[in-house]
């Protein structure tokens, strides 16, 4: 069987959905609910087309005026007057108004078959888009003749070599609000505009792609500054190459805990507590150390402004700021409620695209349920996590847990390789912290419950004093290394657990 | 009477010679004879033969009536077969 030819949108993503672009010389319907991105989605092919493959196209609109696409379009960087100047691109304006025409008798819609013919003749046009055609059935009568018109329109858009785009309105019962689909067959794109928890999300689906092979999901799409940009993101391999480098913690103490040596790059590392036990500060760590090795960190701050979070570190004895100032560290602070999580997702994974570091961070991920559903969030993270290894990042991950529900962290650890748990523990009238690592695959790791300690000079881990009288932590424990200072002979009744030394695979 | 001195300036836009033109063009030249002796013109065009006038006057149907003049531009398309709605259209007063 031969293949089908296909015609590249150019657009981010979409090639890669279906496969090498939209079927070649044949039409294919996007549709969608107002405001989702149709026309958007087809000036870009017409734009990329012309720009990218030399694909001069004609973009017959039935909604909007020339100047008012043209507009509409340049905030995108898309120049269309040039690209008209240089006879890349034809727009064309088609006005029905049903309240200027009379209809009496038989006609046919030769005249418009005329104008796209003289436009295709005019630049040579590989590509049309008709946006959005159904605004015919608004402005003329006859039903009977229009479908049928409509039918050869199709028809005869194939006999002219033209890859086309035919935009239509989503309708109540079908795909289009006038039955398009019954005309075109190839290829059928769906948009969706949806509010979640009052976010919006978009999302893209290939309804149908006859004779080709498509992604069946629904994917998210995003449409910025750069235009549109689907991600394919559920084509969730579990092939992705592994490193066996090891990379520091950023905390010598830490490392201790993982045979000296840190954590695997490219991995997974959760860090989850309780409110105020330093989460933010190990990642902050990490982050430095990153930085140290002459690599590219990016920080995604949910909670703290960027600003907050250099100072905060200051006190810690870490300076983030020459870091940033080297662009070594790059920090993007957002409200998780800003956008949705597709959207997010998508953001941040541009945003690490142009970067391009070797260690990303995510602080916290337990914002983002005020987004999403948990489901919905452990689904996105997973594609991130995903698409960032694919790429072999390490991604470091925060996370809080309140003392009733555990949930997210207990769903997410299972895609991370590294899980470090901080704890609060209220003894003798103190607060303290705890840390243990609760698994880390594929290398050997301490096994104890340490003393994490943030003071001015930084972050470390301390052997909890484990002796007769049970763990001793925090202040009870520096009276009892006192203690063991001063009179050597009481170390028969307990010692250091440092000396303990348990490793396991 | 205004309407008596008023002047009819009518174009007839057609793609080849269809049997629905041919139709439109004479039904179009009774009525005109009829109601509007002496007072108008008829210029037929051709968008097999010039294409790039379809845009103008945003035609889409063949065949299509347009009355430029007198102002407003009012269309009218088919085959012009039910004499009423072309002289509705145009804005005629019938003579009888």
């Amino acid at each position: 069987m031969k293949a089908i030819l296909k015609a590249q949108t150019g657009i981010n993503g979409l090639d890669e959905i279906t496969y090498g672009g939209l079927p070649r010389n044949r039409p294919t319907l996007v549709c969608g609910g107002p405001g989702c991105g149709k026309t958007l989605l087809a000036m870009e092919f017409i734009v990329k087309g012309a720009v990218l493959f030399n694909e001069p196209g004609v973009f017959m609109s039935f909604e909007e005026k020339a100047q008012e696409l043209i507009d509409n379009v340049a905030s995108l960087g898309f120049d269309i007057e040039k690209l008209q100047k240089t006879k890349k691109l034809k727009l064309d304006y088609v006005h029905v108004d049903k309240t200027e025409i009379q209809e009496t008798g038989e006609y046919d819609l030769e005249g418009l078959f005329i104008r796209l013919q003289h436009s295709i003749d005019s630049i040579g046009a590989k590509r049309i888009v008709l946006d959005t055609i159904e605004n015919l059935f608004l402005g003329l009568e006859n039903q009977g003749i229009l479908r049928a018109e409509l039918r050869r329109l199709f028809q005869w858009l194939k006999e002219k070599n033209v890859t086309a785009i035919i935009t239509g309105e989503k309708g109540d019962t079908g795909l289009t609000r006038n039955g398009l689909e019954e005309y075109v067959s190839d290829c059928v794109i769906l948009l969706d505009h949806r509010i979640i928890n009052q976010v919006s999300t978009r999302r893209l689906r290939i309804v149908k792609y006859r004779g080709s092979l498509h992604g069946t999901n629904e994917y998210p799409f995003l449409i910025d500054d750069e235009g549109f940009s689907v991600l394919p993101i559920t084509s969730l391999t579990l092939d992705k190459k592994v490193s066996s480098q090891r990379i520091s913690t950023g905390i010598s103490s830490l490392d201790a805990m993982f045979e000296n040596k840190g954590f695997f790059r490219g991995s997974g590392i959760l860090i989850s507590g309780t409110a105020g036990t330093g989460k933010t500060s190990i990642a902050a760590s990490f982050a430095a150390a990153t930085c140290k090795r002459k690599e590219r960190c990016m920080f995604f701050a949910f909670e703290e402004s960027p600003q907050q979070i250099i100072r905060n570190m200051k006190s810690i004895n870490l300076d983030l700021e020459p870091y940033v100032k080297k662009r070594l560290l790059e920090f993007h602070a957002f409200r998780p409620g800003l956008h949705g999580l597709e959207m997010h997702l998508t953001s941040m994974y541009k945003l690490v695209k142009k970067f391009k570091p070797t260690t990303v961070i995510l602080d916290p991920i337990t914002n983002l349920v005020s987004v999403g559903e948990l489901s919905e969030v452990n689904s996105m993270l997973l594609r991130l996590i995903d698409l960032l290894q694919g790429e072999g990042i390490t991604v470091m991950m925060t996370a809080l847990t309140r003392k009733s529900e555990t949930s997210t962290d207990e769903d997410i650890s299972s895609l991370m390789d590294s899980w470090l748990l901080v704890r609060d523990i209220e003894m003798n009238g103190e607060r303290n912290r705890a840390l243990y690592i609760m698994k880390s695959r594929g290398m050997g790791h301490s096994k104890e419950v340490r003393e994490f300690v943030i003071t001015s000079k930084g972050l470390e881990m301390v052997d909890v004093y484990r002796g007769p009288e049970g763990i001793l932590i925090g202040s009870a424990r520096i009276a009892k290394e006192k203690e063991v200072k001063a009179n050597p002979m009481s170390k028969k009744h307990g010692r250091p657990a440092k000396k303990i030394k348990r490793v396991s695979k | 009477m205004a309407v008596e001195s008023t002047f009819w300036e009518l174009r007839l836009y057609v793609a080849g010679q269809t049997p629905k033109s041919v139709t439109a063009l004479n039904n179009l030249k009774k009525y005109c004879e009829t109601h509007l002796r002496g007072q108008y013109t008829i210029e037929v065009i051709d968008l097999l033969v010039q294409p790039q006038l379809a845009e103008g006057d945003q035609i889409l149907a063949i065949p299509t009536l347009v009355r430029k003049v007198p102002e407003p531009i009012r269309k009218i398309i088919g085959d012009l077969s039910n004499e009423e709605k072309v002289l509705v259209g145009l804005d005629i007063r019938p003579l009888k």
